[in-house]
């Protein structure tokens, strides 16, 4: 368990990292073709901060509203909010609010800037159809995204996304409009050959970065689900617990109908279940459910 | 005087260091007796629900007294017990009281199908889990503790301020540790 916690600590780390400096590489490529230099950096991520921001902000509020969740009270639902309080004080955690969402496919998502203002959702049909152990494994995974702030990590990978495509974007607009500013190189005796390679290796990148920043940020929403399940798994000292889950929910063939594209990514298994293929699974929130079982029965 | 004053700088630094040593290991401390402290907080909600259980049990089966005052008689022991060894005692005692309440209420369909019992169960059991989260979460703060109490650097610090390496809370009653018998 502590392996697997911080292997995929480490490897969400490292592709941040990777991320960063791949915006920055962007950035001054950037400069040494337009003469823009940081000025387009810091104009690029202002735009995505300010975008980010609202959605970062009220990602609980805006969540529950998009799926149409209804708060319960702990007469309502008092195995909910027993097993919901018992993982809170086993993570040293506030307890999130509890939603619940009127559909029987089974489900669950957890969402809040941090545990102060955090939420855990799930549908009426995963309480029906899991078990208590399967129960506290689920909630146990969303508690650890809570823990691990993962709304932030998804956040500035979403910025440093718009980032990307921003750079991108202005980068290929000065070339077709402008023939672009060089800084001198040529002029410096730099040779003509030195700034052609630049002009083309700058114009790959700006149509190929913005789709490799995707799955960049794709490769690091499935890190963090295998190091929810790790840490969810540490919580409950029970792996078979959320294994037995994800075998269920997987299972179930029902669609969930108050997810779309917007929301899929937070869910415990993905809702849509519409992405087969080794290219598809590039551009999935989720790693495969057969992995993630996998992972768990080795602990 | 170049090398005074990178001597000074160095040493300032090292100092900052030991302090932010020093000052996680106190955190890391009060973490533990905040954990510990939080365990009695689950224990007392048991103790709480107990009277609730008794009361609507004897709704339905009022001769059943013999049970009852066990079960009250283990309640006020386990609430009173004053040294680790007579609380585990008592807790014992409490355990094989609730079984035998149990037991009893398998006889009365009606009870089992009570609103309020079947509330009263699922509070009792949702509170042994949170008992048992607690005495984890206790567990867990204590190894976070103890690990900086002794890797270096931080050992120099905690030798140099006595701070003692902490327990693990361990179950000690060997009827405990074997496996449960469920017999009706």
């Amino acid at each position: 368990m502590y392996e697997q916690i911080s292997r995929n600590k480490w490897k969400s780390f490292f592709l941040v990292l990777f991320f960063l400096s791949w915006v920055f590489l962007l950035a001054w490529l950037f400069g040494e073709l337009t003469g823009f230099g940081t000025a387009a950096l810091i104009l690029a991520a202002a735009i995505a901060v300010a975008l980010a921001f609202g959605s970062y902000y009220y990602s609980d509020k805006i969540v529950l509203a998009m799926s149409r969740a209804k708060p319960v009270e702990k007469q309502d639902y008092p195995y909910l909010y027993n097993v919901v309080e018992g993982l809170a004080i086993a993570a040293g955690l506030p307890k999130p609010r509890c939603y619940i969402i009127d559909d029987t496919a089974p489900n669950a998502f957890a969402s809040g800037r941090n545990p102060k203002n955090s939420v855990v959702v799930v549908t009426k049909g995963l309480l029906e159809k899991l078990n208590r152990v399967e129960l506290e494994g689920v909630i146990a995974h969303e508690m650890s995204h809570i823990k691990n702030y993962d709304v932030l990590v998804q956040t500035l990978a979403v910025v440093m996304v718009g980032i990307v495509a921003l750079l991108s974007d202005w980068m290929l607009r000065s070339f077709f409009w402008g023939g672009g500013r060089r800084r001198g190189g040529t002029s410096r005796g730099k040779g003509g050959n030195a700034a052609a390679i630049l002009v083309v290796v700058g114009l790959l990148l700006a149509v190929l970065s913005p789709l490799i920043a995707q799955l960049l940020r794709f490769a690091i929403s499935r890190k963090r689900e295998f190091l929810a399940d790790a840490n969810g798994a540490f919580l409950t000292r029970y792996p078979p617990g959320l294994a037995s889950a994800l075998k269920k929910i997987s299972a179930d063939t029902e669609p969930l109908e108050a997810a779309n594209k917007a929301t899929a990514h937070l869910y415990i298994v993905n809702p849509l279940k519409d992405l087969k293929g080794a290219v598809n699974s590039m551009f999935s929130t989720h790693p495969p459910v057969e992995a993630r079982i996998a992972a768990l029965e080795k602990m | 005087m170049g090398i005074a004053l990178v001597l000074l700088i160095a040493l300032v630094v090292i100092v900052f260091i030991f302090v932010g040593f020093y000052n996680s290991l106190i955190g890391l401390r009060n973490r533990c007796d905040n954990a510990w402290s939080q365990v009695d907080v689950q224990l007392r909600r048991r103790y709480d629900l107990i009277p609730n259980l008794v009361e609507t049990v004897k709704g339905y089966a009022k001769h059943e007294r013999e049970v009852f005052q066990r079960v009250t008689e283990a309640r006020s022991k386990a609430m009173n017990a004053e040294s680790v060894k007579e609380q585990g005692e008592a807790e014992n005692m409490l355990r094989g009281a609730l079984k035998s309440l149990f037991a009893v209420v398998e006889n009365y369909p009606e009870l089992k199908a009570n609103q309020n019992f079947l509330m009263l169960q699922e509070e009792l059991a949702g509170t042994e889990g949170k008992v048992a989260y607690a005495r984890q979460f206790y567990n867990d703060s204590v190894m976070k503790f103890n690990v900086k109490q002794q890797v270096f650097p931080s050992n120099i610090i905690a030798r140099m301020f006595n701070f003692k390496e902490r327990e693990y809370f361990e179950i000690e009653e060997a009827e405990a540790k074997g496996p449960v018998k469920v017999q009706f």
